[in-house]
């Protein structure tokens, strides 16, 4: 049943996602300016890690598309709850479960084809990484924007407005971007900003994808970036589906 | 008659910034198999918040009830499969066409695909749909949405059928239509419709017998005749008389009905 409704939900919402073609590329838009017009300036700069510039940007970019695309999907819940869908759905026997995970992968579906499209225009710009450093990759952001999207949609579920929901995420996503190194690696930064990105958990998903982009799939990095991802997917999954089950307002 | 809904002491308060709001205060209700209940009361009384219980979207915070032989609190499940609901800003996607909402309401309920696509043939030709069955549902007239909104709430045929304020914001000719196709329901399929409204021609044309709730709680009940005896003092008082006198105030001027023609 709990394929069943998944499927269901997911299907739904890949459709609806499907008829805005235009957004589903515009999402691309900011990492790919970065990439166009912020990479070239990292090439001679040394920035600590193996491989070159590229493989440090690229994780990055790929993180910020998941971090900020998937903390926004809770905004179209809020559209949802106010024509009444959400609550239609809610008197049905479908699992609550698949009302978020029907969502959820969907966006992991959209993200990781953004991901695609933005990796095929970084080989134009001179990546060059091994294929399953790239694959392991497209896997944390899938991961990413589950986690994310679930907390995400938790959020939508409970605020009443999109005026109070904007904010909220602002407030959330800015900080987490800029102390997980997702622009340049915080082994740069002075020990005290390294310590306190230690705190955010994206940190680890960068640092894990970074090794991952220099064929170092064994390393410390990795293990944490794993646990910590999967973690956390475990942990807003289950608050989510909470969610879709009491909405209480 | 057998009772397909009871409740006891259902309570409702929600915690806010300024404090708890109690909703609804303890409500006891009893509505019989095949009825019609309006389920009557100014704005804020706690009708919403009542259906929301009585259709497992809310839990309540107080008291118990039992839909069609399943407890609300320990099976859910069982009431969401015989209940039918439409809340009162309806519940579909603007951009989905009718034929997309109705078939993935179908397959909500568990119905394998091609039963689905059947039945939502079916629903639109019950419901007078069948030419819209491509149109996106934002671009329906709004007593074309009110049908579509009960077709999905009819997709599993429901043996009790929740409607909130269903006719709010419908033009006389919608409004009798609706009246009509409630009336069939009850007439042709027997089933149990509760009701909220705060129009009271509505109440006094439709309900076989009304609760009037003011302020979270029961204030009276019984058939539109025994009310206006009641409280009234005959059978030619008003239904507006009669909700004066149990409510202590009419309800506010913006909120008078319009003509049924
Ligand atoms: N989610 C909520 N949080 C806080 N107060 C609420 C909530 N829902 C309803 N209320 C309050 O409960 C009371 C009853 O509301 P409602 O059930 O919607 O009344 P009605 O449907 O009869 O107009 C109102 O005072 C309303 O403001
Ligand atoms: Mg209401």
């Amino acid at each position: 049943m709990l394929l069943h409704d998944t499927a269901l939900v997911y299907g739904r919402y890949l459709r609806q996602s499907l008829r805005s073609r235009f957004a589903l590329l515009f999402g691309v838009l900011t990492p790919l300016l970065y990439l166009l017009f912020y990479g070239p300036l990292l090439t001679d700069l040394p920035l600590g890690g193996q491989g070159s510039s590229w493989q440090v940007l690229v994780p990055g970019l790929l993180l910020q598309l998941g971090l900020f695309g998937a903390l926004f999907a809770g905004f179209t819940v809020i559209l949802e709850k106010g024509q009444g869908v959400v609550e239609r759905m809610r008197v049905t026997p479908v699992s609550r479960l698949a009302l978020l995970l029907g969502r959820v992968l969907r966006d992991a579906t959209v993200f990781v084809f953004q991901a695609v499209l933005l990796v095929l225009a970084a080989l134009v710009m001179g990546l060059r990484a091994p294929l399953a450093g790239v694959l392991i990759g497209f896997a944390f952001v899938a991961l990413l924007t589950v986690s994310l999207a679930s907390v995400s949609y938790a959020l939508g579920m409970k605020v009443r407005s999109p005026q109070e929901f904007g904010p909220l995420i602002n407030a959330v996503s800015m900080p987490s971007m800029l102390l997980s190194g997702l622009m340049l690696p915080m082994t740069l930064a002075p020990a005290w900003l390294d310590v306190l990105s230690h705190f955010v958990p994206f940190r680890y998903l960068v640092d894990a994808v970074r090794d991952a982009y220099v064929g170092d799939y064994t390393s410390a990095h990795m293990l944490y970036g794993v646990l910590v991802a999967v973690g956390f997917t475990a942990l807003a999954v289950t608050a989510g589906t909470r969610v879709f089950r009491t909405a209480g307002s | 008659m057998a009772a397909v809904i009871s409740t006891a002491g259902l309570a409702r308060t929600f915690p806010t910034r300024s404090g708890p709001v109690e909703a609804v205060r303890g409500i006891d209700l009893t509505v019989h198999e095949g009825e019609i209940l309006g389920f009557l009361g100014p704005n804020g009384a706690g009708k919403t918040t009542t259906l929301r219980m009585l259709t497992t979207l809310l839990e309540p915070t107080g008291g118990a009830a039992t839909v069609a032989g399943h407890d609300l609190v320990a099976d859910p499940a069982g009431v969401r499969r015989v209940i039918g609901y439409v809340a009162q800003s309806g519940g579909v996607d603007p951009q989905i066409t009718v034929r997309e909402e109705l078939v993935t309401q179908g397959r909500l309920y568990r119905l394998p695909r091609a039963r689905a696509v059947a039945r939502a043939a079916e629903l639109a030709a019950e419901l007078d749909l069948t030419g819209f069955l491509d149109r996106k549902t934002g671009a329906l007239s709004g007593g074309q949405r009110r049908r579509l909104d009960i077709a999905m709430a009819l997709t599993h045929r429901p043996t009790v059928l929740f409607l909130d304020e269903p006719t709010t914001g419908l033009d006389p000719g919608s409004r009798a239509d609706l009246w009509e196709l409630v009336r069939r329901l009850r007439d042709e399929h027997g089933t149990t419709v509760f009701l909220t409204t705060h129009y009271l021609d509505e109440a006094d044309a439709l309900a076989d017998r009304l609760v009037i709730v003011d302020r979270g709680t029961v204030a009276a009940e019984g058939t539109p005749g025994a009310l206006k005896l009641r409280y009234g003092g005959s059978l030619d008082a008003t239904l507006q008389d009669t909700f004066l006198a149990v409510t202590g105030r009419g309800p506010s001027p913006a909120d008078t009905a319009p003509v049924a023609v």
